[in-house]
């Protein structure tokens, strides 16, 4: 009864989406209020049964309802509680549901959260948002649904989750990695609202600006969700493949990292309006790659649940009227925006300029990298792949490239900057930055140009950085008043930059100095791996709720004194019958020691990876402060104030008896 | 020149020497980056090149698993039911690998025929065979009834 409910709520959803996709719309290029009125409580309600049909599947989950086809293959009686809630999204029909779900959620935000905009604005946005739901829904309907039934043969028991999925890792990192890929949708209605409308205004920018680094935040936890399970999930300890799965989240985040950048220098100075524009189109025309790519089955990976030719065919074409009807709009409207304002060739915006000519090269290569194989592939032009030194060679330069520019271009000015002053202001952060990476390398003793180069790159942003807040907090009523005087965008950008450092460091320090060793043991075997020494104790069985496994017991031991006790895993999940490696790892901010138990060699010997691998958490911990950064910043009092202004604007018009004045600035 | 001029002209500059150079490193990556696909029976013809990386796959032939005792070697021979290739690799092989299951590995052939694997890939799902073997398994077997169809009609 209730599956059917949830299918009932999802097709309601859909003409909801429908209506919400043409009558605002119609009411906004009309000038009718009575339609334009209809915006938000259609979002709402799309939201509301949407919410309601995703409901109903958890509930399928939490109760065993083995009758739903989408339950039996992706879920058990045995699994503990929590992975049946997340296994609600552990496979392709609901993690669809759950892009809708972020999607209708995003509407919603919008929907409450711009009360100020013009009614104009916010019909066209909404409508936008209701079409990209229409989109999704179609798909989901058509050829994804999440409740069909297995009737009459209702299996005793289900397939179980992939024991990969079962993990706190995967619990978070599909929501937060879609609260992203769908977040850059709301950037997206803005530039197509603003396109329709013609009004690439700062006005705009400022709107779209929290929507984008908010999108942007989360992508970034997300990311780094999906790097750290690999790490201690997949079992060897890589935390980056370049595979194309993580490539495909890595292209929005890198064009949307782009997109907030220039859309500070629009928002602040009113240039770069049209590359803006175009930058919103490509980073979420991206993110529907990523879907394809990843939901598609084209690639095989942990990640392809099922390849249905029907539904790449159906996402393939989504993503082609989506590119192709936005940017024919671009290509008619854009042009229209004309920039009245100057800069020098030395000025900020110059800066930020070189900053999205880098970030967007690096989106090309990874795409290229991404896209090459399976372009030629499906021309029939022959089978490859496209390694890791191809975008360890590319994407490198590239990003020590854009941390020396950075350092550089924090102390640049809107406008002109002056060569000379630059140079002097530049010449002691330098010094100190030198000294700083001479000393890091001594200390991991090994000097190698590209690490010199990737640690240097992140010392300098962070001396820059650092630099920079000392200069702008002086005070005559002391150096803790100057520091509060800052407002949180800075600070945001302060989090934001050292994150981006601290990510550098990580990635350059665990590449150059990690250590990774593959060796035979016998219970009382010890080996080492930099300064630590691993002992093996012994290894004997134990039982989990869903699995049986080889159990290990290993001692690490620095200059002799016991460290931590490490307990790896080799486990037979026994519904699904697979064996997974689990790491264990003794983590700490400098360091881990990682150790992860291979195939048996013989009656006593096992083969073993040990690995230290110093700085890695810098990488997620980094991605970590880059999001704390980008949340800061729309926390803004700028956002807000204006807010307020506008409401005692409203308040009094409307006391006057007149209309509420439109909340355009 | 006007300045408007002379900056549009540095900006297109900037722009022109950036791509060039990317284009440039991209090009001097890929060549040395791309690794073609070969199945065993491509290599028992001698049609792959010796020592340059590439790719092998096909399923692990029963039976021929030999793991050394006091080391992490082991070696395997790889098949698609019409040629095997014999595989060396020294480490860990993944979870899913197991004798009769597709497998994928990236190394070189060497002068005596080996093929040296620096990684073994398996992947994730018990059920999944990676594309490239499935076709050239697929194409082995439909070789194989042509030659059982041209020897049976050679016999009558």
């Amino acid at each position: 009864m209730y599956p059917e409910l949830g299918q009932l709520a999802l097709i309601l959803a859909l003409l909801l989406a429908v209506l919400l996709s043409v009558v605002p719309l119609a009411g906004a290029l009309t000038g009718r209020d009575s339609l334009q009125a209809f915006a938000r409580p259609l979002a709402s309600g799309m939201f509301v049964f949407t919410g309601l049909a995703f409901a109903i599947l958890t509930h399928a989950f939490l109760v065993d309802d083995f009758s739903v086809a989408y339950v039996a293959n992706n879920s058990n009686s045995l699994l503990p509680w929590y992975y049946k809630f997340s296994a609600v999204w552990g496979g392709h029909e609901g993690s669809l549901l759950l892009w809708i779900l972020m999607l209708a959620g995003w509407t919603l935000a919008v929907a409450v959260f711009s009360r100020k905009l013009p009614p104009v604005m916010v019909s066209q946005v909404l409508s936008v948002l209701g079409m990209i739901a229409v989109g999704f829904f179609l798909f989901i309907i058509v050829t994804s649904n999440p409740f069909d039934r297995l009737l009459p043969n209702i299996p005793a028991d289900g397939q179980d989750l992939n024991p990969l999925l079962q993990d706190i890792g995967l619990i978070i990192h599909p929501p937060m990695l879609y609260m992203g890929y769908v977040g850059f949708s709301v950037a997206f209605a803005f530039a197509i609202a603003a396109l329709i409308n013609g009004r690439l205004d700062a006005a705009w920018a400022r709107w779209s600006r929290p929507w984008t680094t908010v999108a942007w935040s989360f992508l970034t936890i997300g990311i780094a969700l999906g790097s750290w399970w690999a790490y201690y999930e997949l079992g060897w300890g890589g935390w980056w493949f370049w595979d194309p799965v993580e490539n495909a989240s890595l292209l929005p985040w890198l064009s949307g990292t782009a997109l907030i950048h220039s859309l500070a220098v629009t928002e602040k100075r009113g240039v770069f309006k049209s590359w803006t524009v175009l930058l919103a189109i490509v980073t979420f025309a991206l993110s529907l790659l990523g879907t394809f790519l990843v939901r598609s089955g084209v690639l095989t990976s942990v990640h392809a649940f099922a390849s249905d030719p029907e539904r790449g065919s159906f996402l393939l074409m989504l993503l082609g009227i989506t590119v192709v009807a936005s940017l024919a709009l671009y290509a008619f409207r854009a042009p229209v925006v004309h920039v009245r304002s100057r800069y020098g060739s030395l000025s900020r915006e110059i800066f930020l300029l070189l900053n999205n000519v880098l970030l967007v090269s690096a989106t090309a290569l990874v795409a290229l990298g991404t896209l090459y194989p399976l372009v030629l592939d499906y021309l029939d032009m022959g089978k490859l792949s496209i390694g890791e030194p191809f975008f360890n060679a590319t994407f490198s330069p590239l990003a020590v490239a854009a941390g020396l520019l950075l350092g550089a271009g924090i102390f640049s000015r809107w406008k002109k900057t002056d060569g000379g002053w630059l140079a002097r202001k530049l010449l002691w952060p330098l010094a100190l930055s030198i000294l700083i990476t001479a000393a890091v390398m001594i200390g991991y003793g090994g000097f190698a140009p590209w690490a010199f180069a990737g640690i240097f790159a992140s010392v300098w942003v962070t001396v820059a950085t650092f630099w920079d807040l000392w200069d702008k907090s002086a005070s005559r009523q002391g150096r803790l008043y100057g520091l509060k005087r800052q407002t949180r965008s800075y600070w945001g950008m302060v989090l934001g930059h050292l994150g981006v450092a601290m990510v550098m460091a990580g990635a350059t320090v665990v590449s150059n100095y990690g250590i990774e060793r593959d060796v035979r043991m016998v219970p009382g075997d010890s080996a080492m791996v930099g300064d630590y020494e691993i002992v093996f104790r012994d290894i004997g069985q134990r039982r989990g709720a869903n699995f049986t496994a080889e159990y290990g017991s290993f001692d690490v031991f620095l200059d002799g004194e016991k460290v931590s006790e490490l307990h790896p895993e080799k486990r037979n999940y026994t519904v699904g019958m697979s064996m997974m490696t689990e790491a264990d790892i003794d983590a700490g901010l400098f360091r881990d020691v990682f150790v992860a138990i291979g195939e048996r060699i013989s009656d006593e010997a096992w083969a073993i990876r040990l690995q230290y691998k110093p700085l890695i958490r810098w990488l997620w911990l980094g991605s970590l402060v880059m999001a704390i950064g980008g949340f800061l910043a729309i926390s803004d009092k700028r956002y807000r104030i204006r807010l307020r202004k506008e409401e005692k604007v409203e308040a009094h018009s409307a006391q006057a008896g007149g209309k509420p004045a439109e909340a355009a600035s | 020149m006007h300045p408007i001029r002379k900056k549009r002209l540095t900006i297109v500059l900037f722009l022109v020497v950036g791509i060039a150079i990317a284009v440039g490193l991209t090009t001097y990556a890929l060549r040395q980056n791309i690794n073609l696909f070969y199945d065993p029976t491509e290599i028992a013809a001698g049609n792959a090149p010796v020592d340059v990386r590439i790719r092998a796959g096909g399923m692990v032939e029963e039976g021929s698993v030999k793991r050394d005792t006091d080391s992490l070697n082991v070696q395997f021979r790889v098949t698609d039911y019409s040629a095997s290739v014999p595989v060396q690799y020294e480490g860990i092989l993944p979870d899913l690998f197991a004798e009769g299951q597709g497998v994928v590995a990236m190394g070189r052939l060497n002068a005596e025929g080996m093929f040296v694997a620096d990684q073994v890939l398996a992947k994730h799902d018990e059920n999944y065979m990676p594309p490239e073997v499935a076709e050239s398994l697929e194409r082995a077997e439909r070789k194989k009834a042509d030659a059982e169809k041209a020897a049976q009609s050679a016999s009558y």
